[in-house]
């Protein structure tokens, strides 16, 4: 794409993300709750709370407390937990790789097996191959994420235990010991996207096979492989491209439960208790984070758009 | 350039249209959507179904063979029997009774969700799409602001704010799905705005509600049914979620949700308690959408204006 | 319109195997049974260096027939009877992998709408040398200092940068020349052309169809021509099948049914031309509407239009040769009743 279109485009998320800050500041403001009296404990005298509220910056006008909170979150400051008293940007970059081990790993599941699935079904319309392939794909989308992870964990470790049933193991542990941990996690919440994607490449996949370019590549003498590498393939993965970045958004919705159910000590669990504890520092960085994370994504998923389709390539 | 006088140019249709022109030559009028719908024996599977769910949940208390709430303590975690064929749960209470009771809050939870979103989405969606300018662009920044954020994330910051409960639950996942109806409906009503027959009904000095509600809402019907359906079926597993983590539906209240909770709190003991509840949400899901597909389904068969 | 100049072409008689015969052909719906014969018992010959049209308006079939040479019917459709004789070989009878070594090496095929028919995420150089890649094994550089060439000879501009363009970066005729060069690119004996002009503008058609003269000179092309256009038949063929729902309403060299028709359609046809007319007329317009597929009648199809039929016409019509090699399905034609002479 051209500069221009680029530099429009990024501005845009910029936009975005700045509401998203905003919206997410005022947000945690509504929790419930006087952070004061909470980080104070009970019993706390009325000075002390007063103490720690003019140190929180809790007595200052409420858009300089917004700028001054976008400020320290551009700087990797995000607040001090109610909860727990430790910095936020501490807990969250350590619950931050489990969640994006078990994210990344269910995206490349669900994109493999789904868009792969998707388009041997599309190739194949209305033989046994397709029916399968989307009945399997129909009743995949109307599968929890989490529902099937707990039926994993029956099936794979409690009734044979061939792998651990919970917790986290990273990277530096060994990959053997990482990728049994994030395994069922992973093949549960990828399997369920599988579905969705599955059924929308296949669509994609239809729909590039009665364009007339493909009558007209055939009447040239392209079938089979070389048909479908060098036409439908390249021509359907431009819808589907698009689907993928909006799945991965949907990943980050689906991955807070999951974690619940595998035992992941991820940014959903740091979510969650946050949740049950008003913690609200906490839920605005991590609401935060999921906003960026996708804006990211979606500019992301912008870009290999245009390089695959030729018609927004040009300067 | 010589041209031949023009007639009527039938090309062979596709095979196999669900279609009973072929048999009335005088009306080229497809059958009405509902007609349609009832005709594929999926649609009536699935219609059926969840026609036993409502009738379940409302005469729960005469259909349920135990209290939900009452504990056979010495019967914990039993397996199926003839006393209780589902088993119990880990403390004794009947899982079928507390299964049907369960459809009252996973059948009502939907629809409070899909609910909030259109009662949010719709009138804005519409509003945006005939004002246009600031206005449109205003509501469109905040929508796609609010859809940067994936549903269950959102809900859980609404929840958060508003405090865990079903009905707070339920109205976090309504505003949660309400920005995507909203960009639906104005899509929808945008594309009619622009047809002409908006303009020459304004012409005539049709007011604004007259059009809204003679010439928009039929037209956004279709797309707007669809989307219903499969917000209903997404709200059920959210809420489900949501209930999981604590944050909806609170014990001892039975919900498909709770029920998956206590499951997987005892799976070790029971590993096959996580079946029903699942198994009866995956159905659920699957007959909205469904009924989803069919409406879809029978809509474009009818094409479009 | 005055009798159409014709440039003296030798008569190309039947004494050598015709290029193409396609006799009795049929297609069908696959499925249901009520729309058959969507195109029956349809035959003609095609000689080699010659050109013949099917002419008609849009729904007779003519296009139909035009794919179903080379075996790209859509799917729910099906060649139900009669045969494709191409170079010894049943085409309709033929295997995949047969009909994949014909297309695009000795039959080509240009379509109506250039844009829609080009791949757009494929650059037309690619396009155009993919025929040469897949039949004559050359390589990618290869297929592509062909496909320059061929862009040049098909008279696009700057080929040598072109050969990098993509579709959308091409005008229609500019398109539709491409394409053009796709489908000689492996010099087949038979061009198949679906309405190649219908899409453009009326400057470019004329260019087009000029091209088209061109390359079937210098390389002794026979061209299957699809159209709806009477003026581009009499302009450019030999040989023409006026084509009505389905059937071949009558068919001889373009001058024989251009001159004096054996058949009551194409009288009608020619009289509802603009330059069919004289001046200070009205333009006739064929009453009635062309049957749809499901609801074709049992005997001659154009019978509940025909100014001239009798009950003698609700029978099934075959086709009838008459002397000198003109054939019609118009029985009242020939049975001698009937005489169409010249328009006024």
């Amino acid at each position: 794409m051209s500069v221009a279109v680029f530099v429009r485009r990024v501005l845009a998320a910029l936009l975005v993300m700045f509401l998203v800050s905003l919206l997410t500041f005022f947000l945690g403001r509504m929790v419930p709750g006087d952070p004061a009296e909470i980080l104070a404990g009970d019993g706390a005298s009325a000075e002390t709370i007063a103490g720690i509220r003019s140190s929180l910056g809790l007595d200052r006008p409420i858009l300089v407390q917004y700028g001054d909170w976008l400020y320290g979150a551009t700087h990797g400051d995000l607040g001090v937990s109610l909860f727990s008293g430790q910095p936020v940007a501490d807990s969250i970059s350590t619950a931050a790789p489990p969640t994006l081990s078990v994210s990344l790993l269910a995206l490349v599941i669900a994109v493999a097996v789904g868009v792969s699935a998707g388009a041997v079904a599309g190739l194949n319309q209305g033989r046994w191959l397709d029916r399968v392939i989307s009945g399997l794909s129909g009743v995949g989308i109307a599968i929890p994420g989490f529902w099937l992870a707990m039926v994993l964990i029956s099936i794979l470790t409690i009734s044979n235990p061939w792998l651990p049933a919970t917790g986290y193991e990273p990277l530096s542990a060994g990959i053997g010991p990482w990728l049994s941990h994030i395994i069922i996690p992973a093949l549960a919440l990828g399997l369920a996207a599988a579905a969705e994607l599955a059924r929308h490449t296949r669509g994609c996949v239809a729909d590039v096979l009665d364009r007339p370019y493909i009558v007209a590549a055939r009447a040239r003498g392209a079938s089979g492989f070389w048909l479908v590498r060098k036409h439908v393939l390249r021509n359907a993965a431009i819808p589907v491209v698009t689907v993928v970045g909006l799945q991965f958004g949907r990943l980050l919705g689906g991955v807070v439960v999951v974690e619940a159910v595998c035992g992941v000590p991820g940014l959903g669990t740091l979510a969650t208790s946050a949740v049950l504890e008003s913690d609200y520092p906490m839920i605005q960085a991590y609401v935060l984070l999921c906003a960026v994370v996708i804006v990211l994504v979606n500019l992301l998923t912008d870009v290999a758009y245009a390089v695959i389709n030729p018609k927004l390539r040009a300067a | 350039m010589t041209e031949i006088s023009p007639s009527s140019t039938p090309t062979p249709g596709p095979a196999g249209t669900a279609s009973a022109g072929a048999l009335t030559p005088a009306s080229q009028r497809p059958p009405s959507v509902t007609r349609q719908v009832l005709r594929r024996p999926a649609s009536l599977v699935a219609g059926g179904f969840l026609l036993l769910l409502v009738v379940l949940a409302v005469a729960a208390p005469w259909l349920a063979p135990y209290d939900p709430n009452a504990q056979h303590l010495a019967d914990k975690l039993a397996g199926p029997s003839g006393a209780h064929p589902l088993g119990t749960d880990e403390f004794g209470r009947d899982v079928l009774s507390r299964m049907i009771y369960a459809c009252r809050v996973s059948m009502s939870a939907p629809f409070i969700s899909v609910g909030v979103a259109c009662v949010i989405g719709v009138p804005l969606g519409l509003w945006a799409a005939f004002r246009g300018g600031a206005v449109d662009a205003v509501t469109g920044r905040i929508a796609d602001t609010l859809l940067s954020l994936p549903g269950f994330v959102c809900a859980l910051a609404i929840v958060a704010v508003l405090g865990p409960s079903l009905v707070n639950a339920m109205v976090a996942v309504g505003l949660a799905y309400s920005p995507g109806l909203f960009r639906i409906v104005r899509g929808a009503t945008l594309s009619v705005v622009e047809e002409e027959f908006v303009d020459s009904a304004r012409s005539v000095g049709a007011s604004t509600p007259r059009i809204l509600g003679v010439h928009v809402l039929p037209n956004i019907a279709a797309p707007l049914t669809v989307q219903v359906s499969l917000l209903m079926g997404l709200s059920l597993i959210l809420e489900a979620g949501m209930s999981f983590l604590g944050l909806g539906v609170r014990a001892p209240t039975a919900s498909w949700g709770t029920m998956l909770r206590s499951a997987y709190e005892n799976q070790w003991e029971a590993p096959m308690a996580v079946l029903p509840a699942g198994v009866a949400m995956v159905l659920t899901v699957l007959a909205f959408n469904t009924m989803g597909d069919a409406i879809r389904d029978a809509l474009g068969a009818r094409g479009r204006r | 319109m005055s009798t159409p100049t014709m440039l003296a072409r030798p008569a190309h008689r039947a004494e050598a195997t015709p290029l193409l015969s396609v006799q009795g052909l049929t297609i069908d719906l696959e499925a249901g049974t009520t729309q058959r014969g969507l195109v029956e018992d349809l035959s003609f010959d095609l000689a080699e260096g010659t050109s013949l049209a099917l002419i008609g308006e849009s729904g007779c079939g003519k296009t139909l027939t035009s794919r179903a040479v080379l075996g790209l019917l859509p799917r729910h459709l099906k060649v139900s009877g009669g045969s494709v004789m191409f170079e010894g070989r049943d085409l309709v009878r033929a295997s995949e992998q047969e009909l994949r070594q014909v297309r695009g090496a000795s039959i080509g095929m240009v379509f109506q709408e250039p844009m829609s028919c080009l791949d757009p995420t494929m650059t037309i150089g690619d396009q155009i040398g993919e025929s040469r890649r897949l039949h004559l094994g050359e390589n990618r550089r290869t297929a592509r200092k062909a496909a320059q060439a061929l862009l040049d000879r098909v008279g696009i501009p700057h080929a040598d940068r072109r050969v990098r363009s993509y579709p959308h970066e091409l005008s229609g005729g500019m398109q539709q020349r491409a394409m053009i060069a796709a489908a000689i690119a492996c010099s087949p004996k038979l061009l198949i052309a679906d309405e190649p002009t219908t899409a453009l503008d009326v400057t470019i058609q004329a260019e087009i169809l000029d091209l088209l003269r061109e390359l079937r000179e210098d390389l002794r092309l026979a061209v299957l021509l699809v159209t709806h256009d009477l003026g581009v038949v009499a302009d450019f063929c030999d040989e023409v099948v006026v084509m009505y729902a389905g059937h071949a309403a009558e068919r001889s060299t373009v001058e024989r049914v251009i001159g004096s028709p054996a058949h009551p359609y194409t009288r009608a046809l020619h009289a509802s031309t603009p330059s069919g007319a004289s001046a200070r007329t009205y333009l006739e317009v064929i009453e009635g509407r062309v049957p749809a597929a499901g609801s074709f009648p049992a005997g001659c199809r154009f019978e509940p239009r025909c100014p001239h039929a009798t009950a003698a016409c609700l029978q099934p019509q075959p086709e009838v040769e008459l002397p000198g090699g003109h054939r019609t399905r118009c029985g009242r034609v020939a049975a001698g009743e009937l005489t169409l002479g010249e328009e006024a």
